[in-house]
Formats: structure tokens, C-alpha cells, sequence
């Protein structure tokens, strides 16, 4: 760990052997990570991968645990978010981190306002201001508070602050994820202005199109080791998705879905569908798409993170109002205003973050369990405790929920258990459909698998399922259609023979040009 | 533009509006001496106000500020007319005494994170149980500066007249606009109360800022409590209870929102002098019970609290606009 002398060859940043670990788990394990003057560099990976741990580690927000990091062959060690900064390294979030109550000149210039006679110079702030957004295409009245701009607006006036307090790096956390279209072109003209001034850009997001847009460079991450760098062109999306999904799509190729009669019923198809979704979404959040599922079938929901899978599910359960489209249940239309309204029209959702959307902590496994079905038929009319003992003994039974008895707190059960606990929340309100978020994650193999039974059974009692998943393997095993996603975009559906894994896969990675022709549009 | 400043143009306008309405029924009422009694009565709530409008831009809020008033009044009451001091050394004690106090409550709600309104809750307490201890009785003060003190004005022609806590009030505030919006620290005020996060993130020192506004507004209570006393002649431990919610009402009256970021120092002079005007045509009527003050005054509240929420929800709710050259 010698210091280097400056020379001019030196890149821009050079990260060796980034480790961090979190109580024991290797968040980041050995990492290199390069970014050379004038480049927009990608940094992607799915969930879990340590993007977010090594920016963190890089502006100082944690401290790390092996590696060096040296900016132009200097070595640095930023003990903050504000030193990173006087370090020539800025960084601009996802949401917005600025003050929509201030103004536009003020948030630029928070802490380091022009001053005179020991006064601020309101009249310089102003000027300055107008000459800093103007180097980025904005003119925008920087008297006005922040807060009446678009988010791309602000996001653009959040880097003009980070690259005029003297930023050579720039790291841009998701910063497109609320944009629409038009405003991502904007930021992506401002993107590539700063990579003229030889500014380094550091790109992390979900879209691969905007990848392919405005990157040079790519590197891909998984489970916090460094996969590869790659230069854009010369990376095919096919292999970039392989990266980030870590398969060998040849020993893919070679699977075929676990139970081929579970993909092949024409006959369902013929049946009328039990809910139907025609040219149903919302701005901003998911792009709008057709959907049927019949009852007796699931349907898995498969892309990359922030694909808009969560999105989609959001819309059907009411959580997100959709903006267009129509909905119909047994062919009568509905509006799904809300959770509620989904509710009584019998659909059930068990959320992917179960700790924040799903589980009461400090209540008993029963009273989790009877929530939803109390919830359903309205706080005035409690449910005699007789029959919640009932329930719950019924469903711990059922599901082999593992805890001593159910008056429990739920929080000291097992995360498979809880997750469990949260299937008989809905499975007690006899749903028609019920919407699976992640039904597997964080949960151990042993429940993993009798969850997927469970998924199952389910099925062939006739209820209808959408399940969202990142295990492949677990959507091809229990799907009888899969509707992929991209970019918050449904752009194929597979069924039947399609369902596998390789299928979906080259789906992610076809061209968007493409994607139309892409599998079965339904 | 014009809708930034708009509930401060609403609270100036029901100023004026209420003012020619009361001209209008009472003949002497558009007079100096009125104008001049109307900010000399209520320039103690006034400098208070003032102080309260910082903790509330910054995200808080100062329950202390009545309480350090009356401990104040019986602080200097102890000391010039048992301790045998001067009046000015009393004062600079007094205003050392109240800034200490604030100070220690803003170090308390920074370093363990607690609810302003708590800290202060129980500051509240603490100032008035120290004014009980000092004395439980009305003491009147009857140094001869005090009578100086009180015949000092700035005399107009026709008996009107700028009194010294009218002028102090005046001086405040214009000291308290340049605070807010040509300093650095008004600028962290306005940032802390916007949102304390993103506030730090941008360097805000949080720490300092906090510290320093309930410093601020102990200090101006303390500058308010020797008004009070120059006003009434006397310390009482009793003195000035339940200022502290007259104070937030005028700053809210004022234009400034509860949750903090928004609303202007003229605002809540404003809304002070709204409050004192009230009051001023109850006392001319001469029929109608002083109680009538609190029902205007708390129908009044409500009328701009709602008005506050749909400015505020148009203002957002239409969005931006922007235009990119």
C-alpha cells in the first residue's frame, strides 16, 4: 500500500481489492473496479450483488475492510459523504437529496453562497446560478422553490451541484428510476456533455437499453465479487444478462421444465379467464400490458431487478392506481381502486419485503394469521377468539407453520415461518387470486421447497396464482405461462414447451427492437 | 413568484383589512398613538414570536418561551431589588441566563435525538418551578432607571409615540429578515427544516444550527421577559403563562407552516400585530368580554391553518415546469 506518485497515465479512479464484510457476510469481496477520464461506466448486478456497498465504501459512507482506492494515482480514504466530495467525487442519488422547500439558486449554492460585507449576495447567488444551469441546457427561474420542478429537472440540478463543487467522479445511484422518456434523453445529453469535459461517470441502474444508450464501459458484479469489465460494444446483451444471472446458458439449453404436463393444458386457455387485463398500466411506473390468468394457473412474472415486476403486481392488487387500461373479474369489469377493493373482490398479496409490508412483529402468530380475514369483514364484527384459534391451529397444522404455539410473537419465528404465517394470513381469506412477491427469498432450502409445494397445491384446488421470482429455476419448476419483463415492459409471454429457462433468459437479453416478435404475445 | 409570498400577502391584507374596519367604526382608532400602543403592548410577544418563527423554520418548537419570560421578570425583580444590582447588569444576566437555558435544550434534542416538543415541554416546567423558587410573590420594581427607561420615546405630534419596547421590537425584527435571508445560518435554518437528511448530505452543520436557533430563541425570550418587566414594573413568577401557544399562533397566523422550510419573519410580525389588533378593538367596543379575543383569534387560526394547506397542495400539486433551453 505504497503511495503512488501522480502520473498522467494514471486512470481516473483505480479501486484493488475492495472488501467489506456485515457481520459476517462478504458484502464485497476483492473487488477491482476502473474508471478512466471521460467515460460513463456502468456498474450493474442484480440484488445482493454490492453495487450499493461499494459506492458506499467509496464515498466513506462505510469504511472498508481491504483494497485501496487512489484517484488519479493518488491514494484516498474519504471518512464521508462531504470529504468524498471536497475529494473531487460527487454523488447523486435516486431520490433526489436536495431541499424542495429552498430555491433553486440556494440549493446549488447550500453552504457555500457567495458572500460580501459578510452578507450573502443574493444578486451573485442568482447570477451565478443561471450561469451554472445554463452550462447544462436549463433555464430554469432559480428564485423558484425547487419542489415545483420535475424530478429530471431536479436530478439535473443535483449534478449541476456536485460537478460545480469541483466533482472529477460522478456517481449516479438509479438516477433514471422515476424518469420517463423524454427526461431520461435529457439527463443522458447532459451525461454525455460532462464526459466531454472529461468528467468520470459512474452509471449504476436496472435498464439495460440505457446502458446500451450512453455506457462505455460495463462492469457486472455478483454476489459482491467482480464478474468482469467489458467494453459496451463489444459485449452482446445475451452474455451481459449471463453475467449478471451467473448460468452457463450452454448446460441451460439443455434443461427442459421440470413438469412438462404443468406447462400443457390448451383446454385452460378455453375456459373463461378469472381475471383479464387489457392495455392496463401507469405512467412511470409500468408500461401498459395485457394479462389474463385463469383460475387453477399460475403465472410467473420473470426479469431483472426493476424490471417492473413489483410494478405490475402493484397495479393488479390496487396498491398503485392504474392511470389507463381496463380490468374485468369473471368478465364484469372492475376498478380497482385499492387494496381493499381487491380484497373484497378476493384477491390476496403477500409482499416481497415481509418485514415492512407484511408481518406485525410484536403480534401473535394468530392474530397475523386473522388479520386480513378481520380486516375483510370490517373491525366491528371481531372474530369470535374461538374461531381465530380455530384458523390459526388449522393453518398452522396445514402449512406446518413451526412454532410452540400460536399465541406467539411472530417476529421470533424463523423468516420461512413467518413467510408461512403470511400465506395463511391471505389463504385464510379464501382468495380467488392470490399474488405471490418473492415467495422464497431469505427463507432456507428445506422451506424453499415446501413452499413450492405448497404453490402447487394450491393450484390444483383451483385458486389462481401470480408469482413473482429472481429463481429462475422456481418459476420454470411451478408456471404454466411465464410473462417476461424488461425495462418496465412486458415484452414476451411464454407458455407451454417455451417455459425455460434459456427461453427466458434470451428474452431479457433480445433487443428491444425485437422484443415484439419475441416469444407469444398474448 | 407571487404565490410564495402568498400566505404572507393573505396575513397583510386581513392586517389592513381588520385596521379599516376598525377605523371605520371608531374614529379615533386611525391614529399614531393607537398604532404606537398597539406595538409597544405586544412588543414582549412580538420579539418572542420572532425567535418561536426560527424553531419552527428549523423543523422545532420552543414550549419555554412563556416560562422563561415570567422567570426572567422575577430574575430581575431578585436582583436589583434584593441583590441591590443595576439594572443593566441585571439584564445582560438575565439575557446570559435565558440563552444558557436555550442553548441546553437545543444540545439535548441534538445529541439524543429528542422530540423538540418534549425537551421543551419539560424546559417549560424547569423555567417556571425556577421562577417559584426564586419568589412566589409579586415583586415591583422600583429602581428609578426603570421610570427613565420607561419615558424613553420617540415622540410624534399628536400624542403618538414610539415607546423603547416598541423600538426594540422594531429593531429585532429588521436584525431577524437580515438573519433569515442573507446569512448562512438562515439559509441552514430553512434547509434543517426542509428536510434534515438531505440537509446534512449538502454539509448543513446540524449540530451548530440546532444549538444555536434554541439558543436564539432563549435569548429573545429573555430580551422579551425585560421588556415585560420594563412594562409592568414588577417580576411575578405567574407572568406571561401560556405565551408560548400566542407565539405559535401568530407564527402560524403569520404564514409560516408548523412542519418547518416555509414562512417568512414579516409574517409572524404580522400576525402579532393581527393578535394585538383583536385586542385593540375589544377594549374600544368596551361591551364585549375580553374572551371574545381568544375566539377570533382561535377562529382565525383555523381559517389560515386551511388556507396554508390549500395553497400549499395547489402550489405542489400542479407540479413543475421545466424548461429546458
Amino acid at each position: 500500500m505504497t503511495p503512488h506518485i501522480p502520473e498522467p497515465s494514471a486512470p481516473l479512479l483505480a479501486i484493488r481489492g475492495l472488501s467489506k464484510a456485515f457481520l459476517g457476510v462478504q458484502a464485497l469481496d476483492g473487488v477491482d473496479f476502473t474508471l478512466r477520464h471521460g467515460e460513463i461506466h456502468a456498474l450493474l448486478g442484480e440484488n445482493g450483488a454490492g453495487k450499493s456497498t461499494l459506492i458506499k465504501t467509496l464515498t466513506g459512507v462505510y469504511r472498508r475492510d481491504a483494497g485501496t482506492v487512489a484517484l488519479e494515482g493518488r491514494e484516498i480514504a474519504p471518512r464521508g459523504v462531504e470529504e468524498a466530495q471536497r475529494l473531487h467525487i460527487g454523488t447523486v442519488y435516486q431520490e433526489v437529496n436536495l431541499l424542495p422547500n429552498l430555491s433553486v439558486a440556494e440549493n446549488l449554492f447550500l453552504g457555500r453562497q457567495p458572500m460580501r460585507f459578510g452578507l450573502v449576495d443574493r444578486g451573485a447567488m442568482r447570477r451565478r446560478a443561471r450561469a451554472v444551469l445554463s452550462g447544462f441546457g436549463l433555464s430554469v427561474e432559480v428564485t423558484a422553490p425547487l419542489g415545483r420542478f420535475s424530478v429530471a429537472t431536479q436530478q439535473i440540478v443535483a449534478i449541476a451541484r456536485a460537478v460545480d463543487m469541483s466533482a472529477k467522479v460522478l456517481i449516479l445511484d438509479e438516477p433514471t428510476a422515476s424518469l420517463d422518456a423524454q427526461e431520461v434523453a435529457v439527463l443522458f445529453g447532459v451525461l454525455r456533455a460532462l464526459k466531454g469535459r472529461g468528467i468520470g461517470i459512474v452509471f449504476v441502474t436496472h435498464f439495460l437499453d440505457q446502458v446500451y444508450a450512453v455506457c462505455d464501459r460495463i462492469t457486472v458484479l455478483r454476489n459482491g465479487r467482480l464478474v468482469g469489465e467489458r467494453r459496451t460494444d463489444e459485449l452482446p446483451r445475451l452474455d451481459l444478462v449471463a453475467m449478471m444471472l451467473g448460468r452457463e446458458l450452454e448446460a441451460a439449453a439443455h434443461r427442459i421444465a421440470a413438469d412438462p404436463a404443468a406447462h400443457d393444458d390448451a383446454d385452460t386457455d378455453a375456459r373463461p379467464p378469472l381475471v383479464r387485463f387489457r392495455g392496463f398500466g401507469r405512467a412511470r411506473s409500468v408500461e401498459p400490458f395485457d394479462l389474463d390468468i385463469h383460475p387453477g394457473e399460475v403465472v410467473g412474472l420473470a426479469g431483472l431487478l426493476g424490471s417492473g415486476r413489483t410494478e405490475t403486481v402493484r397495479l393488479v392488487f390496487g396498491m398503485d392506481r392504474a392511470d389507463q387500461g381496463k380490468a374485468t373479474v369473471d368478465g364484469r369489469p372492475v376498478r380497482l381502486r385499492g387494496p381493499r377493493e381487491a380484497i373484497r373482490l378476493g384477491f390476496g398479496f403477500c409482499p416481497e419485503d415481509r418485514k415492512k409490508e407484511g408481518i406485525v412483529g410484536e403480534l401473535s402468530v394468530r392474530e397475523n394469521i386473522i388479520l386480513a380475514l378481520q380486516a375483510r369483514q370490517g373491525w366491528l364484527k371481531p372474530i369470535p377468539r374461538r374461531r381465530q384459534e380455530e384458523i390459526a391451529d388449522r393453518f398452522i397444522r396445514l402449512l406446518d407453520i413451526r412454532t410452540p404455539d400460536a399465541e406467539r410473537p411472530i417476529q421470533l419465528l424463523s423468516g420461512g415461518n413467518q413467510q408461512k404465517a403470511l400465506l395463511a394470513r391471505w389463504l385464510a381469506t379464501e382468495p380467488r387470486l392470490l399474488i405471490l412477491d418473492e415467495p422464497t427469498r431469505g427463507i432456507d432450502v428445506g422451506a424453499h421447497a415446501e413452499i413450492i409445494r405448497l404453490i402447487e397445491r394450491l393450484c390444483a384446488d383451483g385458486m389462481a396464482l401470480l408469482v413473482v421470482s429472481s429463481e429462475l429455476e422456481e418459476i420454470v419448476a411451478y408456471s404454466r405461462r411465464v410473462v417476461v419483463l424488461r425495462d418496465r415492459r412486458h415484452i414476451a409471454e411464454l407458455r407451454g414447451g417455451e417455459v425455460t429457462v434459456d427461453r427466458i433468459v434470451s428474452a431479457i437479453a433480445s433487443e428491444p427492437a425485437s422484443s415484439g416478435s419475441e416469444g407469444a404475445l398474448a | 413568484m407571487i404565490h410564495r409570498f402568498l400566505p404572507l400577502v393573505v396575513t397583510i391584507a386581513v392586517l389592513v383589512v381588520g385596521f379599516l374596519l376598525c377605523a371605520m367604526q371608531f374614529p379615533n382608532f386611525a391614529s399614531l398613538r393607537v398604532v404606537g400602543n398597539l406595538l409597544t403592548d405586544n412588543a414582549f410577544l412580538g420579539i418572542t414570536a420572532i425567535g418561536m418563527t426560527f424553531v419552527i423554520l428549523s423543523g422545532g418548537i420552543d414550549l419555554s418561551v412563556g416560562a422563561v419570560i415570567g422567570f426572567t421578570t422575577v430574575l430581575l425583580a431578585v436582583l436589583i431589588e434584593q441583590g441591590g444590582w443595576d439594572p443593566p447588569a441585571a439584564f445582560a444576566a438575565a439575557l446570559l441566563a435565558a440563552a444558557l437555558f436555550g442553548a441546553a435544550m437545543g444540545a439535548i434534542i441534538h445529541v439524543f435525538r429528542m422530540p423538540p416538543f418534549i425537551v421543551t415541554l419539560a424546559g417549560m416546567f424547569v423555567a417556571r418551578g425556577m421562577a417559584f423558587v426564586l419568589t412566589t410573590d409579586s415583586l415591583p420594581i422600583n429602581h428609578p432607571l426603570y421610570g427613565d427607561l420607561n419615558d424613553v420615546a420617540w415622540r410624534f405630534d399628536g400624542g403618538g409615540k414610539l415607546s423603547l419596547p416598541a423600538m426594540i421590537l422594531l429593531s429585532v425584527l429588521a436584525l431577524a429578515v437580515v438573519l433569515a435571508h442573507w446569512t448562512r445560518f438562515g439559509a441552514n435554518l430553512y434547509a434543517l427544516g426542509g428536510n434534515r437528511q438531505s440537509a446534512e448530505l449538502m454539509g448543513v452543520p446540524v449540530a451548530r444550527t440546532t444549538v444555536a436557533v434554541y439558543t436564539l430563541s432563549g435569548l429573545l425570550a429573555g430580551l422579551a421577559g425585560i421588556v415585560f418587566s420594563l412594562y409592568t414594573g414588577a417580576g411575578y413568577s405567574l407572568a406571561a403563562t401560556g405565551v408560548e401557544l400566542d407565539t405559535i399562533t401568530a407564527v402560524v397566523i403569520g404564514g409560516t407552516q408548523l412542519t418547518g422550510g416555509y414562512g417568512y419573519v414579516l409574517g409572524t410580525f404580522a400576525g402579532v400585530l393581527i393578535q394585538g389588533l383583536i385586542q385593540t378593538y375589544i377594549t374600544f367596543d368596551g361591551t364585549l368580554s375580553s374572551w371574545w379575543t381568544k375566539i377570533a383569534i382561535g377562529a382565525l387560526l383555523f381559517v389560515f391553518i386551511l388556507l396554508q394547506k390549500g395553497l400549499l397542495a395547489a402550489w405542489t400539486g400542479r407540479g413543475g415546469e421545466p424548461a429546458e433551453a
